[in-house]
């Protein structure tokens, strides 16, 4: 490979590397799917450097050209971690549907326990009180626990 | 209306898959720790885990789906914190925990009012028969020398799930506790937070059924990703979301 194309190929690897790391630090990426792109980008790195390894792979691929050996491997890598991201948006997918049921059924129950008039708390707070964990994080405030909390209201 | 003091202590039960175990682990905390609440977080089990649970008499929370041992575990720091609860204690539903040792915990925590958290260890009693297979003792001891370096103490089962929490780490975790195979990157996340941890020795019984979520083909991951969690838990400014730091779910934040 020419030196240019191999010290741009290391540092785009390298590069790649630290924003994953980084990326993970200001966790803006899971250490799951940070694995992935970091052993693509190491694996890369060391196809980039060690030039030798490169072109014994070529030629016994028969690729003539060390530099499109480099490409086919990048391009392979790139296939998988899509296909592994079409698998776990599928699997976000059946998250969504579940939780989206798991809501309507909830409201449905809260209208029925409404209309029998059955221990329904009828508080303005109620819909604080079903915020995320996170929003309640975000507000900074923290609701004492009492009587109208929705997991006492909860039915067995 | 709650009575603190009446209510106070809370046992959290993850299980996934563990009908077969689930029930005796309640009946036997009921027996062996009276003092304790029990909540069974069902995640998302596709067994009957949830229902044998409740024939026992035990309040089930269950999730929709499998969040993982995290998320299972950070359900039930959610719920103490809502709840008032002074002191959380995990015991795992496959029955690996004893419940009587929690008055060991209890008391090591009440003797020093300074902790936060109360770690089992399989390793510091010398009569330790914990026969888990090399290559998995190999790697706890790895991450116990590294986090015993860090934390400048001595720690020596940083993976085990049986502890017991005071208000300040419940507070903690209920607001950011790691994902999945949480426990030693919890260490560290007590560490950076000024928050004080001591183990006492325990006896680990070997699983009553179920399987253990760490198969042999998943212990790769795990030690990469623990690592991974490690390292980068070391470079973050906050080991924690801090309040006033970006939310930790947000569809706003672009990169």
């Amino acid at each position: 490979m020419h030196l240019g194309a191999q010290l741009a190929s290391i540092a785009f690897a390298a590069v790649v590397f630290l924003v994953v790391l980084e990326m993970v630090r200001r966790r803006y990426l899971r250490e799951r799917y940070a694995i992935l792109w970091l052993g693509a980008a190491l694996v890369l790195l060391v196809l980039a450097a060690w030039t030798q390894l490169l072109s014994t792979i070529s030629s016994a691929v028969g690729i003539a050209t060390p530099s499109n050996a480099f490409f086919v491997i990048a391009f392979a890598f790139l296939l998988l971690l899509l296909l592994h991201f079409s698998a776990v948006v599928s699997r976000l997918a059946d998250e969504t549907r579940v939780l989206a049921q798991r809501l309507a059924l909830l409201e449905e129950r809260e209208r029925a326990d409404h209309r029998s008039g059955a221990d329904y708390n009828d508080d303005e707070t109620e819909n604080e009180e079903y915020a995320l964990p996170g929003e309640r994080l975000a507000a900074g405030r923290r609701r004492q626990p009492g009587p109208s909390d929705p997991a006492l209201i909860r039915r067995r | 209306m709650m009575a603190s003091r009446a209510r106070s202590l809370l046992a959290v039960v993850p299980a996934y898959n563990e009908a077969g175990s689930v029930a005796d682990v309640v009946l036997s905390l009921r027996e062996r720790a009276p003092t304790f609440d029990v909540i069974v977080i069902d995640d998302g089990s596709t067994d009957d885990t949830a229902q044998q649970a409740r024939a026992v008499g035990a309040e089930v929370i269950s999730l929709p789906f499998n969040l993982g041992i995290g998320g299972a575990v950070q359900t039930g720091f959610v719920y103490a914190l809502e709840h008032g609860y002074d002191y959380m204690a995990q015991v795992d539903g496959d029955g690996q925990h004893e419940p009587a040792e929690l008055q060991s915990l209890l008391s090591e925590m009440s003797r020093d009012p300074a902790l936060d958290v109360v770690c089992g260890s399989r390793f510091l009693s010398p009569e330790s028969c914990y026969t888990a297979p090399i290559s998995r003792r190999t790697g706890i001891h790895l991450f116990a020398f590294t986090l015993s370096k860090i934390l400048g103490q001595r720690i020596t089962d940083p993976t085990s799930g049986f502890r017991v929490y005071n208000r300040r780490a419940i507070r903690l975790f209920a607001r950011d506790y790691p994902h999945d195979y949480p426990e030693v990157e919890a260490v560290l996340m007590l560490h950076a937070n000024r928050l004080r941890l001591a183990e006492v020795p325990v006896q680990m019984h070997l699983r009553g059924s179920g399987r253990s979520s760490i198969t042999r083909s998943r212990s790769a991951y795990y030690m990469i990703k623990v690592s991974l969690a490690l390292l980068v838990g070391l470079m973050r400014r906050h080991s924690v979301v801090e309040p006033g730091d970006p939310a930790p779910v947000s569809a706003t934040r672009g990169v």
